[in-house]
């Protein structure tokens, strides 16, 4: 219908160019204004009162002395609430806020606005809760298998299970002629953003209220707010503000509610900021997980069985938990060739903070299980750890576990090959002490420090899976503005660092051929981006602007058909010029669309996935898949259990570069999260409590921790996405943590089950 | 309370500060300067960093009193003027150092006594500076690139400039 995109005849700043970002002027020059920056004259502060036990009831809330305090102008508790009383992602079971039991240490039980946020602060103090504590469940086994276990909800503990079933394990197990087995454990990650959650609501002449939020997905906001306030959706309109970071920690709703329900109440705009404290009680975590895997393979690497037990831990409510376990499940014995399987992956409920989302979502746990499984067979077989992953690598026209073909690119062989075709970085120079674990601490001039290199290996899925109906919309307008054609590109797509903003002004200068092009700030006012999440932005909000620019070239070339007696096959738009194959350049585009304007809006859904089978886990249930490979290299000082990760270098298969400036910084920030995970990063639990809800005690890679990192980037192209792209935020997040781990066990010889790695597990003791 | 300070080179008055606000919330929240962040509050990730009297401080960790007369630079005061950029904030746009933005205010700062101070670091040099400035996004990489390509326009400008 319309000219193929000419991706040669690059327009400058458009696709496979590395335009700067349009807002990033803004933030240097610190003008940006994130969520928490937001003021509006006549504010009030909101401040939330949360539950100190994992598990209780609510037997009364006093409210008296707090809403008495000079400055305070409203106290609200679950009685306030105007609509529905519960919200969800996927389940509505949270209470906005809690009625008479608390099923973890943090929820919401009340919320105060007043005139300063101290204020409101030591309000919230003055509330008089009567808990009566009870018994928290903490352990996941327990929730998920023992029936005497006290139930958190009434469908009982048990979020999802999910088995895969292929073959046949019990008779495969004869053809082994090795067999490796190992129970892993990841501990809870936090997703620590550096933005905290925080908003401003305010409330408006119709009734309704307008939230400038920070958030992943809009609409599913949306879709659980307005409910709660008892407002129809027109009513609750929101602009999405400055977002400092997300990585799947915005997809649950935190102030939003909230903050609309005090500015409702109180008729004055509502400004709620977190305190990091309070971020790590606000938002929801990874899970956790114990995974029990055995592998059997024949003499020369050949898997002939897997056989898994993973069990989440989904904390207190759902969540996305079910779709995490959907991942860990399908996901679970990653880019291997398995004849036979038997997977069983569990989400659970338990009074432990609740989980959902983080990038990577349910794939970052399998991988590190089945990545550490590899590296037992190779040491069974004594084969180098890439030849065995060599010999089982999925190929197109492979089978996933699931039953589902791959049926694009997955060139994991040549990836591995590239993986080790990369040069090994110098031994340490031991006369820096910099370059030591340990560092400037001066612990070690490199007596007791052992080299190790790993290998990592994962598979992600790239938007959502599962027979979800998932889509995005956009609105592209073209015009004349000050002699000039100029689009404009409207979507509710959140940008939340990852670049989302540059790429869609890049696709809409590639496909109209013009080099001025606005983004519209982000809000409800158009139809539904789905989630900055999944990796799914530049697939699916990147295929609906194309889209949406490809309906604007077709009404303007059927004009331009007409006009000029030409096939409409024969124009394209290069230079903001209208060009004919056979007669040249016809017309500049701002004198053709004079004083007219052409607005397009479209909605672009990937092919459609089908649900898995409940009991054997087969369909096809993912719509791309993507690939990584990390090489961990690390220095350990075996005596004091210091480590340094001295380089790490990744090979990716984006199917087509489309900003590699905004690619690589994908792929770094995914690899340093998946350093983080290794190595420090833990939200540690005491019978359901937090006992490091700061940065002093969650630490997140520094500069001095993360090492160079090496990047070789493919472009297989995947012939279902626009332009062959692959989601590319999160594989770097599943491969970087088994690969660093596998590091650590070369140069110590320890098993190192569980990550993150703590000192003191590589200094045992007994 | 009253409060008296200079803030990029302009003098400022603050009322009624309540005494256990820091100087960060007084940027923030009273002056109308929210470039500097409060990511932790806690001293522990830089993104509140601004200059007190020429050395980088987390502002966050600053009691507004002990500001009181004292000479205060942000990120909003890091540009020479309105259209211009610091080769600094040149740099990290250039590079790819930016994607939420979150943590630039505070490592803009560092990056700024940094390469004013060094205009040839090296990696171990601008790693050890910018120790105390934690970035969830990028994983440093484009950060280094960053101070590098700063540092040398710098020293190309100091060099032209014959000082
Ligand atoms: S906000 Fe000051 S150091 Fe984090
Ligand atoms: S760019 Fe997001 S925290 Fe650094």
């Amino acid at each position: 219908m319309t000219a193929p995109t000419n991706l040669e005849s690059t327009t400058s700043g458009g696709v496979g160019d590395s335009p700067q970002r349009p807002d990033g002027t803004r933030k240097v020059k610190g003008e940006f204004a994130y969520s928490s920056d937001l003021w509006h004259d006549d504010m009030l502060w909101g401040a939330t009162l949360r539950s100190p036990h994992p598990h209780a009831g609510i037997t009364a809330i006093d409210i008296g002395e707090a809403l008495a305090t000079p400055g305070v102008h409203a106290v609200l508790t679950h009685d306030d609430v105007p609509g529905v009383r519960y919200y969800g992602l996927d389940h509505p079971d949270q209470p906005v806020l809690a009625i008479d039991r608390v099923r973890y240490q943090g929820e919401p039980v009340a919320l105060v606005a007043a005139e300063h946020p101290e204020v409101a602060r030591r309000a919230i103090n003055k509330i008089g809760v009567h808990y009566q504590v009870l018994e928290p469940l903490t352990d996941p086994r327990r929730a998920a298998f023992d029936a005497s276990a006290p139930r958190l909800h009434e469908h009982g503990n048990v979020v999802r299970h999910q088995p895969v079933r292929v073959g046949d394990v019990q008779k495969a197990r004869a053809e082994a002629d090795v067999v490796v087995q190992g129970e892993y454990q990841i501990g809870m990650q936090d997703q620590a953003f550096l933005g905290p959650e925080s908003g401003l609501a305010v409330p408006a002449e119709d009734g309704g209220v307008d939230l400038y939020v920070a958030t992943q997905w809009m609409h599913v906001d949306l879709r659980q707010i307005a409910p709660c306030l008892g407002l129809p959706e027109d009513k609750v309109r929101m602009t999405l503000s400055g977002v400092g970071g997300a990585f799947g920690a915005r997809e649950d709703l935190s102030m939003q509610v909230h903050a609309a329900m005090l500015a409702l109440h109180t008729g004055r705009p509502i400004k709620i900021v977190y305190n990091r404290e309070e971020s790590f009680y606000g938002h929801v975590h990874r899970h956790p997980a114990i995974m029990r895997y055995e592998h059997g393979a024949t003499r020369d690497g050949k898997l002939v069985y897997a056989k898994a037990e993973t069990i989440l831990d989904g904390g207190a409510y759902t969540s996305s938990t079910a779709n995490v376990v959907g991942n860990a499940a399908s996901l679970g014995v990653g880019p291997y060739e398995v004849p036979n399987v038997e997977i069983d992956a569990y989400g659970v409920y338990t009074n432990n903070p609740p989980c959902g989302a983080m990038r990577g979502f349910g794939a970052v746990q399998a991988c590190y299980a089945y990545e550490s499984q590899m590296d037992k067979l190779a040491a069974a077989l004594d084969m180098h750890p890439l030849d065995v992953r060599r010999v089982n690598a999925v190929s197109e026209g492979s089978k996933l576990a699931t039953g589902q073909l791959v049926d694009t690119p997955a060139p994991l062989a040549e990836m591995l090959r590239r993986l080790k075709n990369i040069p090994l970085p110098d031994p340490t120079d031991n006369s820096d002490i910099r370059n030591l674990p340990g560092g400037v601490s001066n612990t070690t001039h490199g007596e007791g420090v052992r080299r190790g290199v790993g290998y990592g290996v994962g598979l992600k899925n790239i938007c959502f899976s599962e027979g979800f109906d998932d889509y995005s919309t956009a609105r592209v307008r073209l015009e004349v503005i000050g002699g000039e054609p100029a689009a404009l590109v409207h979507t509710a797509a959140a940008e939340v660092g990852q670049g989302l903003v540059t790429l869609q002004a890049q696709i809409a200068r590639t496909e109209l051929g013009i080099e001025r092009v606005t983004i519209a700030p982000a809000d409800t006012q158009i139809g539904d981006a789905g989630s900055s999440s999944a990796s799914r932005q530049s697939y699916m909000t990147g295929g609906a602007v194309k889209t949406a620019c490809e309906a604007v070239r077709a009404s303007l070339f059927g004009r331009a058909a007409a006009r000029f007696g030409l096939p409409e096959e024969d124009l394209s738009l290069i230079g903001g010029k209208l060009i004919s194959a056979r007669a040249g350049v016809l017309v500049a585009l701002a004198d053709f669309l004079g004083d007219e304007v052409i607005e397009e809006v479209r909605e672009y859904h990937h092919r459609p996935t089908t649900q898995v089978d409940p009991t054997t886990g087969q369909g096809d249930s993912h719509t791309q898949l993507a690939l990584c490979v990390h090489r961990a290299v690390v220095d350990v000082d075996v005596e004091l259990g210091l480590l340094k990760v001295v380089e790490l270098s990744a090979v990716q298969d984006v199917g087509k570069i489309l900003n590699r400036t905004s690619l690589e910084g994908q792929i770094h920030g995914g690899t340093a999260q998946g350093l983080g995970l290794a190595v420090m990063e833990e939200i540690q639990l005491s019978e359901g409590k937090l006992r490091n809800p700061s940065f002093t005690d969650y630490l997140i890679p520094t500069i001095l921790d993360m090492p160079p990192m090496r990047l070789d980037i493919l472009e297989n192209a995947d012939p279902h996405a626009p332009y062959g792209l692959r989601g590319a935020g999160e594989p770097s997040t599943l491969s970087s943590t088994p690969a660093i781990a596998a590091a650590i066990r070369d140069a110590t010889g320890l098993s190192l089950p569980r990550v993150p790695v703590r000192p003191d597990d590589l200094t045992p003791t007994s | 309370m009253r409060l008296n300070l200079t803030v990029n080179g302009e003098p400022q008055q603050a009322d009624d500060i309540w005494p256990g606000e820091s100087l960060l919330y007084v940027l923030r929240e009273r002056l109308g300067l929210p470039g500097a962040k409060n990511a932790c509050e806690q001293g522990e990730c830089g993104s509140c960093t601004v200059y007190l009297d020429g050395v980088p401080a987390c502002s966050c960790l600053v009691a507004a009193g002990q500001a009181e007369g004292h000479d205060v630079v942000t990120v909003e005061g890091l540009a020479p003027g309105e259209d211009d950029l610091h080769p600094v904030q040149e740099a990290f746009v250039e590079a790819g150092a930016v994607q939420c933005g979150f943590c630039t205010p505070g490592l803009l700062v560092a990056a700024h006594n940094l390469v004013e101070h060094n205009q040839n670091p090296s990696d171990a040099e601008i790693r050890e500076e910018l120790a105390g400035n934690l970035c969830r996004c990028t994983g440093y990489e484009k950060i280094l690139d960053a101070v590098r390509l700063a540092a040398s326009r710098t020293r190309n400008r100091k060099q032209e400039a014959g000082t």
